[in-house]
């Protein structure tokens, strides 16, 4: 923005500050946290009042391939700390390749995600169903919640892929480059955060018994 | 660059109405707030007196039962959601705290106009009801389940337009974190800083770590609407006491949220209009962090009849005790800040004053309501309403119209007809408590509180707070009247420092402010914010 006086302050809203991005970055991801929080609790109120149905319920997920998408995502999140790493070393190619690598695990992980869904609601376990109508309420919470968080947590992928889009876009314009690489670093802190909230969900949902 | 250019200030730097609404500009954005606040703000007060109205005799006055829980769900939601959870940050906050930092603009000015749209979305989504879909909620502003998944009214609507509103305060709360951390001027450190910026700051941390939690749980609301799960209904399994909890573990911090940065006008007004130092400005400064903090661990004395154990309500009762005592050093102070200063009473001193007595009203009655075996009798009852009220109305309701009288010089560069002020505020005094004080007597007399109807030994308090609400809608009729009348009042040169004894640093820069802020480097006091022993002398 142009300012028409001809002095000018010493610290501006308006100047490039990668602490503050940075930091606005953090601050988010702590509501980030907390909007899961919320469902955990749920989560561990219905299954302290329910054990039983719970624990049967959860025999209907299919371990294996939880076990997958979760490495699935722990190696997504190395391969974006590495482009973070190669972009603060200037290889711009380098970068924008291990973001397509993650933005394709990305799209791994949420076609297995779609595989174990379309699977459950196959087995008519989803709400509207005669199948999951039937159920005892502790074993449909279980279900209804793991369509939520689950549902919850892979829009946060599809936003999480979104951003790194985003990200390739910027860095082949050369708008990202070894100077200013912020954008790449929240992207990446974003990413992280949507893996930590599966390496919760993972255990509680398809480990716990 | 032309001299015509450089005289410019941020009201005349560009035209039209796009310059507005795309404006990243902070002090645009914070009176995009305020026109948009006010008018909801009026949508919401009519509503509170066609309320009144009804309740002004025992049976049917004007409406149907239904269309009576209808009003006060709506004028609970446009009030707490629509005008006092963004009010005094949203507008003040940012229109005032870059200027009080000493700096151009909030770090982030263009998710600063987003939080803005957002805004106006979620007041579009929460108006439609309105018209749209099968009429307004009639679950009260708490939607408390099993009523809400149950209602055939349009709460889905209304809980996604309260869920819509969370964001926009959550993008304000980041962006003045990250502000106060980044942008204040050289020299200004955090012990230096106004206690506006400090009340924002602990304000901002609830918005942001509270709000996820109700985002959540009304999409809780919404999915248990849409898809039948017993998530709270218990009849299908649900618990509707954890949607208690997780409703108030947001909803009390965010009473804080509404509070604290009005203790922060407080604490700007006193100063000034006694011209002398804040007496005790770093218990002030703390005591409003303490509050954000122990304002967490409270919310549980909403429950108290709920169904709790009894140990986990004497802690809740013990903790809300303890929020008083931060809450009771700000008042301490402010009253020592009078004391033996040189007291002018200008029209923004008389709200100060109004908000202290009206405060101590609602907080001392909190207390009433925080004890266990008073909370049992007066649990539901009008004596929450009127607490409340006092609270929310006498308190931020009051500091909000102070700020307006106290900044209007600054921000429009005209001023207003200081007797009609003066005249406004005492009429609106008056109507508020004649309003709100005999809700409290109702209430000790039992009456109970979002009912339709009433017996006949209520009728005279009803008759009375339904008097004050009249009082009250002139007294703001003028108070809003006159300072659209200032505008059109002839143009004198308004001076940088209006009232003569304005400390902070926005009284440095021009009336109103060139779109940089500062047309020169501002000058900090020798010894903190409000060291008027060493204040920087201000040429014109």
């Amino acid at each position: 923005m142009e300012h028409t006086s001809a002095f000018s302050l010493p610290n501006s809203g308006h100047n490039r500050d990668a602490e503050a991005s940075k930091m606005g970055m953090w601050l988010f991801l702590f509501t980030e946290l907390l909007l899961f929080g919320g469902l955990f609790i749920v989560y561990m109120v219905y299954r302290s009042l329910n054990p039983e149905s719970f624990l049967l319920a959860s025999f209907e997920l299919d371990v294996a391939m939880g076990t997958f998408n979760t490495v699935v995502l722990l190696v997504s999140s190395m391969t974006i700390a590495m482009s973070i790493t190669a972009i603060q070393t200037g290889n711009a190619k380098k970068s924008i390749f291990l973001l397509y690598t993650t933005l394709g695990l990305a799209i791994v992980f949420l076609i297995v995600k779609y595989f174990e869904w379309s699977a459950k609601i196959h087995h008519g376990l989803f709400p509207g169903f005669e199948v999951y109508d039937n159920l005892p309420p502790g074993e449909s919470l279980f279900f209804f919640l793991y369509f939520f968080m689950t549902g919850l947590h892979a829009l946060h992928i599809i936003i999480g892929g979104i951003i790194i889009s985003v990200v390739i876009y910027r860095t082949k314009k050369g708008l990202v480059n070894k100077e200013k690489y912020t954008l790449t670093e929240n992207a990446g802190l974003y990413w992280h955060l949507v893996d930590l909230i599966w390496i919760y969900l993972f255990p509680l949902f398809y480990l716990i018994h | 660059m032309t001299s015509t250019a450089l005289n410019l200030n941020y009201l005349q730097a560009k035209k039209g109405i796009f310059s507005w609404i795309f404006s990243v500009d902070h002090k645009r954005i914070g009176l995009l707030y305020l026109y948009s606040l006010i008018t909801f703000f009026l949508v919401g007060a009519t509503l509170g007196v066609l309320m009144r109205l009804e309740l002004l005799n025992p049976g049917k006055d004007l409406f149907e039962a239904q269309t009576y829980n209808q009003i006060f769900t709506m004028h609970g939601v446009i009030m707490i959601f629509l005008f006092i959870i963004p009010s005094i940050p949203a507008v003040f906050g940012n229109f005032f705290l870059p200027i009080m930092l000493g700096t151009d603009d909030v770090s982030f000015p263009r998710l600063n106009l987003l939080s803005w749209w957002i805004y106006i979305i979620g007041a579009i989504m929460a108006l439609s009801t309105l018209l749209f879909g099968d009429g307004p909620a009639d679950t009260g502003w708490t939607f408390y389940a099993p009523y809400s998944v149950k209602t055939g009214t349009n709460v889905t609507m209304s809980v996604l337009a309260a869920f819509v509103l969370g964001f926009s305060s959550i993008l304000t709360g980041l962006n003045f974190i990250v502000t106060i951390h980044r942008l204040k001027t050289p020299g200004m450190t955090f012990l230096k800083m106004p206690l506006f910026a400090w009340a924002l700051y602990a304000t901002s941390w609830i918005q942001l770590l509270a709000t996820p939690i109700i985002g959540i749980t009304l999409l809780m609301i919404v999915a248990e609407r849409v898809f039948g799960v017993g998530l709270f209904d218990p009849s299908i399994g649900g618990d509707p006491i954890l949607y208690q909890h997780l409703f108030w573990i947001y909803s009390h911090p965010a009473v804080y949220i509404m509070a604290l940065p009005a203790f922060g006008i407080i604490s700007e007004l006193l100063p000034t209009f006694s011209n002398r130092t804040i007496f005790g400005y770093k218990a002030i400064a703390f005591s409003s962090l303490a509050i954000a903090f122990v304002g967490y661990f409270v919310w549980g004395h909403h429950m108290f009849t709920s169904g709790m154990s009894g140990p986990a309500r004497i802690i809740y009762s013990i903790m809300t005790f303890l929020v008083a005592i931060p809450t009771a050093i700000k008042v301490f102070n402010w009253v020592a800040t009078l004391y033996k200063g040189s007291i002018d009473v200008q029209p923004p001193l008389l709200y100060a004053l109004g908000f202290i007595f009206q405060f101590m009203i609602g907080g001392l009655s909190g207390l009433v309501l925080g004890a266990l075996a008073t909370d049992i009798h007066l649990h539901d009852t009008y004596f929450v309403v009127g607490h409340f009220h006092y609270v929310m109305f006498g308190g931020t309701g009051f500091a909000f119209f102070g700020a307006l009288h106290y900044w209007y010089p600054k921000i429009w560069g005209r001023m207003y007809n200081k007797l009609v002020a003066n005249i406004a505020f005492f009429i609106l005094f008056i109507g508020f408590n004649m309003l709100y004080f005999p809700m409290m007597i109702a209430g000790l007399m039992g009456m109970p509180r979002r009912y339709y109807d009433y017996l006949p030994e209520f009728h005279l308090p009803n008759m009375i707070s339904t008097f004050g609400s009249w009082v009250l809608a002139i007294g703001l009729l003028l108070m809003l009247g006159n300072l659209i009348a200032g505008f059109r009042r002839k143009r004198e040169k308004i001076a940088r420092n209006p009232w003569g004894t304005g400390i902070t640093l926005e009284w440095q820069t021009l009336s109103p402010p060139p779109v940089a802020n500062f047309d020169r480097m501002p000058v900090l006091p020798k010894d903190g914010p409000y060291d008027y022993d060493h204040k920087p002398e201000i040429k014109e």
